[in-house]
């Protein structure tokens, strides 16, 4: 009992200290006004630019992998949205191997706030927010005109995916982060599975080959992302013919990806040796 | 000249120093090569000779550009967030004091820089690429030598522009906000996203004569043998120009900014 009331404690202490951090970043990042409206319009442009380049292929073709153009926009709005929210949340972790090298992080050992949360918020970019919200532009006009028949259980079904998506990312970005605990200058292996990984969710799986769809169900369960969930309301069998219940396994995934994660960038920091410079 | 050979050999070997972000990067592209190689090869299923490629040329474009995608710093960085910060700093007030050209000595070290991306990013993913996939790739080495000088052509126009963007941090002093805007014009325009020749009438001839058509599409083009004879001289040319007219424009801005230079913190 003392020990969960403890847990909880600490728990709610490491999100102040997140919420603290945050707020002092984003002040700091009004400091220069120009620059963050220019970064969070461009934030979006980008994402924007990434879905002309889709419906530039689609001026050519009517289908690709068996799905349309809205169906596309399904898949593309759902990966995006996860993707932006978990950037937004912890993008920066990334940031650890450049902390690691240059002898800054024995800095958050000695402050009185989990290591984690400071990580996380470490220069939080509120400009995030334009991957975001082209991304539930997307996702939105996918469900104004791909062929579904919506209804509110498919409704709560969409914004559950979307959640557990963010999770997904958010533990790949975690994961990432205490891999660099070992090796400092890798950051850059972990875009293959966030910025990487969100590309191929895009794309239906039938475009991809079996081996590959199979690694992102199995071995990085990014499919669970869009891909299973998305199959599922369109009322399409998955590629891998897994059993109908796995459609629903979203926030499981999410939540023992997550635990992995945690308890892997524990290892990382118990293993952590000061640079000492 | 002796100066700057020497500033190009250690900003080669600056890069070269970190190995393990080296193959971190070179895993990063090669992963993205799969994903858009994959994508390609179902859109030139559905419409074989897209944009006058066939599916093998089609992937050979998608290779290419994973492995200048560094070199030609396409997605930014390099040297301009350097430039910017010495700006903000005012540690430029010593780089001026130099014996040497700004513009330059920038160049001599981002040369340097992709003369090692070229080899250390770029051999393994078209490596791999080539193994996985049928691409095209020249047997004639002077094809080859053609491709080398236009990616060189490529790396100047995108040294230049980029040059310009840093510049832009004597005005501004944080250049967050428009190197976003620079690396979102160059994703797109240079045709890493879907090669120019796919682009929809009028918008895809104004996109090929951009100066970001010079950096990726003109030498994975040379590359192809889409271009021979004097049309090889004309793509060549066309790099050229940008390249002449946006150092002369660096060259400009920065004249002007030296003469308002302010340091800050005294």
């Amino acid at each position: 009992m003392a020990d969960a009331l403890a847990r909880a404690r600490s728990v709610s202490g490491g999100l102040r200290a997140y919420g603290l951090i945050v707020a002092m970043w984003v002040r700091s990042t009004m400091a220069y006004r120009a620059s963050f409206l220019m970064t969070t319009a461009g934030n979006f442009a980008a994402s924007v630019l990434d879905f002309v380049a889709i419906m530039i292929m689609f001026s050519h073709i009517d289908r690709l992998g068996g799905f349309t153009l809205p169906e596309i926009a399904l898949l593309y709005g759902a990966t995006s949205t996860s993707l932006g929210l978990a950037d937004l949340a912890l993008g920066n972790m990334d940031r650890v191997g450049r902390r690691v090298r240059d002898g800054t992080f024995d800095i958050l050992l000695v402050r009185p706030a989990p290591v984690v949360a400071q990580v996380a918020a470490d220069r939080f970019a509120l400009r995030r927010l334009g991957r975001v919200s082209q991304g539930l532009l997307v996702l939105g006009w996918g469900v104004a005109r791909a062929d579904v028949a919506w209804t509110p259980a498919k409704a709560l079904f969409t914004a559950v995916t979307v959640i557990a998506g963010a999770g997904i990312f958010a533990a790949v970005f975690i994961a990432g982060a205490a891999f660099q605990f070992w090796a400092a200058d890798a950051s850059e292996v972990q875009n293959s599975f966030t910025y990487g990984g969100s590309t191929m969710l895009q794309y239906p799986p039938a475009v991809f080959a079996r081996e590959l769809v199979r690694g992102a169900t199995f071995v990085v369960p990014l499919a669970f992302v869009n891909w299973i969930p998305v199959l599922r309301m369109l009322g399409r069998d998955d590629p891998l013919g897994l059993p109908g219940w796995v459609d629903f396994c979203g926030p499981g995934v999410a939540l023992a990806m997550l635990t992995a994660a945690g308890l892997l960038w524990r290892v990382g920091l118990r293993n952590y040796r000061s640079t000492g410079s | 000249m002796r100066l700057y050979a020497a500033v190009a050999v250690s900003g080669f070997r600056r890069y070269a120093t970190y190995r393990v972000a080296t193959a971190a990067g070179v895993f990063t592209n090669t992963v993205f090569g799969f994903v858009i190689a994959y994508t390609f090869v179902a859109l030139w299923d559905e419409r074989p000779h897209l944009g006058g490629y066939d599916q093998s040329q089609a992937l050979t474009f998608v290779w290419v550009s994973q492995g200048l995608l560094a070199a030609a710093a396409l997605l930014g960085g390099g040297f301009q967030e350097e430039l910017q910060e010495r700006i903000r700093t005012g540690d430029i007030a010593v780089d001026l004091y130099r014996p040497a050209d700004l513009q330059l000595w920038w160049l001599a070290a981002d040369l340097g820089r992709a003369a090692f991306h070229l080899l250390g990013r770029g051999a393994v993913p078209v490596a791999v690429g080539a193994l996985a996939f049928e691409l095209s790739l020249p047997a004639d080495p002077l094809r080859w030598l053609a491709f080398l000088l236009s990616a060189l052509l490529g790396v100047v126009v995108g040294f230049a522009l980029r040059f310009l963007v840093a510049l832009c941090a004597f005005w501004l002093l944080d250049g967050q906000g428009v190197n976003m805007i620079s690396a979102l014009m160059c994703m797109f325009f240079s045709g890493m996203l879907l090669p120019l020749t796919v682009f929809p009438g009028l918008f895809g001839e104004i996109a090929r004569l951009l100066p970001w058509a010079a950096m990726l599409q003109v030498p994975v083009d040379v590359l192809l043998g889409t271009h021979s004879g004097t049309g090889l001289a004309r793509a060549l040319g066309f790099q050229v120009l940008w390249a002449a007219l946006l150092l002369g424009a660096g060259r400009a801005l920065q004249s002007l900014a030296t003469r308002k230079v302010v340091v800050q913190g005294g």
